[in-house]
């Protein structure tokens, strides 16, 4: 580290102890972050698909049979790779084990593929047992376009750039494959807690 | 490229809301028109953030100039606007960009289009036209949203008094008493009033928000103008 | 709505840590369309945790590139070709 401005704060705030992974930084505001433009897929256009590993559609969702699902509200921690994190969020989602639930698969791993094109690859295990949701609102209102609107995976024990934003469906593999920012750079896994920003972490 | 270390010899509020940086850089390489830094701020526990902005100096300056626009909910602008102090010293890497760039080297006409803070590089553009003697001709059109938001409004008029420099500003949230320039946005109309035909081939260079950069390349280009004789230069939808 | 689109000029700097060539006036064609123009045009988004340069006709990623504290990552696959002009000699 060369020169040090004082005075520079930039937007966030200083950590409380134990509450935020190593290296990260408290944010006010909800960071924007994107690959691409935005999508802006009509509600009447949208289906969220899961497709098990040999490639069938093992279940398929409209807007509003998705909405139908039992869902619910979390508040959780989020942590971007790029260091700003935020406490206590609120979302409302359909927790992905509601998705899977019915599923006949031995696949340990999925692949969330989304509009604009975006992948990320995650751990069967990382997407159950409460740990996941297809979120759809974000503090009481619905999501944002820039925020993944109209749904959203959010995964918050692992790096955010795994809440795929724009979510269309999961496709389950037996092998693990690298989504768009695994294969360039990214843990494969992504644990905050453990600072697994980077191959190699 | 690596990190240079410049420091603040001076600075000059241009607007209520911009401020023009002036840096000695010992080891500043020289630049082109047009080129721009990566600025880099670092806050004591190690957080850092890093910007780009346009050189609005002319190559040959004796000093760095970065004409800034403070952002009211940015992260950095703020801080580079308002606590920035003589003495201070920055982080900076550059220049940078070779595809935006006016070097002067020939006698087509030049067409800069502006739109806020895209000004900044052209003025480079402008500044080193003047310090060249150069006898293209270039004229600036500059669309702000008031006359207390036109940056170098008095340099931009001394430079425009002059055969091969013309100047000509729109302004879009205003109408001034006795304004007699024109108003609302850049629009095919306009560069065709104030620019080139496509036969006399300027070099066009067009600088500022992102939708305004696009507008204005479209319109050139269905003016007649070549392609690849429009340069364009996005600074995202605030304009930098 | 919120865009944060720019273009491979703002990406110069950063690609300037890998090239020993200015990247942004050199030109590309895009695999997917065949497009070409130099990168500075590309249409940029760099506010991700990366860098991802699209064709400015077809939308097709064609330059991706990931920076951490000591390693960089760069994917070119989007491009067919990549033509760059050099000093003649």
């Amino acid at each position: 580290m060369g020169i040090v401005n004082p005075g520079f704060g930039g937007r966030r705030r200083q950590p409380g102890a134990g509450l935020v992974p190593p290296g990260q930084y408290l944010v006010d505001d909800f960071p924007v972050l994107s690959a691409g433009p935005t999508p802006q897929t009509a509600l009447e256009d949208w289906d969220f698909t899961v497709v098990d590993e040999t490639g069938a559609v093992a279940a398929r969702w409209t807007w509003p049979e998705f909405r139908a699902l039992p869902a619910e509200d979390i508040t959780v921690d989020i942590h971007c790779v790029t260091k700003w994190s935020k406490l206590g969020t609120h979302w409302r989602g359909v927790p992905v084990d509601t998705v899977l639930d019915g599923v006949e698969t031995s696949a340990e791993f999925a692949l969330a593929f989304c509009d604009g094109g975006y992948t990320t690859n995650l751990a069967l295990e990382d997407l159950l047992d409460g740990r996941a949701w297809v979120a759809f609102a974000y503090e009481g209102s619905d999501l944002e376009p820039e925020h993944g609107a109209p749904a959203r995976l959010l995964v918050p024990h692992l790096y955010l750039w795994k809440s795929a934003k724009w979510v269309r469906g999961l496709r389950l593999l037996a092998e693990d494959e690298p989504g768009f920012w695994e294969g360039l750079g990214y843990h494969n896994r992504g644990d905050p807690w453990r600072q697994q920003r980077y191959w190699g972490d | 490229m690596r990190w240079l270390v410049g420091t603040v010899a001076e600075t000059v509020p241009e607007t209520p809301q911009a401020v023009t940086v002036h840096l000695d850089v010992p080891e500043w390489p020289g630049h082109r028109a047009g080129q721009h830094v990566d600025v880099r701020l670092t806050a004591e526990d190690g957080y850092s953030a890093q910007r780009s902005y346009s050189i609005a100096s002319a190559p040959g300056a004796e000093r760095l100039q970065l004409t800034i626009e403070r952002i009211d909910d940015g992260e950095v602008s703020p801080y580079l606007t308002t606590v920035l102090d003589v003495g201070d010293q920055l982080e900076l890497r550059g220049p940078i960009g070779g595809y935006f760039v006016w070097d002067g080297g020939d006698s087509r006409p030049v067409f800069l289009v502006a739109g806020g803070s895209g000004v900044v590089p052209l003025m480079a553009m402008m500044r080193h036209h003047a310090g060249l003697g150069s006898e293209a001709d270039m004229h600036v059109v500059y669309s702000a949203r008031t006359l207390a938001d036109v940056l170098y409004r008095d340099e931009l008029e001394r430079l425009a008094d002059h055969p091969h420099r013309g100047v000509t500003i729109t302004l879009t949230r205003e109408h001034p008493e006795g304004w007699t320039g024109p108003l609302g946005r850049v629009d095919a109309a306009l560069l065709e009033a104030v620019g080139w035909p496509a036969w006399a081939r300027p070099r066009c260079y067009v600088c500022g928000p992102t939708p305004f950069v696009e507008a204005v390349a479209d319109a050139l280009v269905g003016l007649g103008h070549t392609p690849t004789d429009v340069k364009t230069e996005r600074f995202g939808p605030t304009g930098g | 709505m919120h865009d944060a689109r720019l273009d491979g000029n703002a990406a110069a700097g950063r690609l300037a840590e890998l090239f020993v060539f200015d990247v942004t006036v050199a030109r590309t064609t895009c695999a997917g369309c065949g497009d070409a123009r130099p990168l500075a045009e590309l249409h940029a988004y760099l506010e991700a945790p990366g860098a991802v340069l699209r064709c400015a006709t077809c939308g097709a990623v064609q330059l991706r590139m990931v920076r951490s504290p000591d390693r960089a990552w760069l994917d070119l696959r989007g491009v067919h070709v990549l033509e760059v002009d050099l000093p003649p000699g």
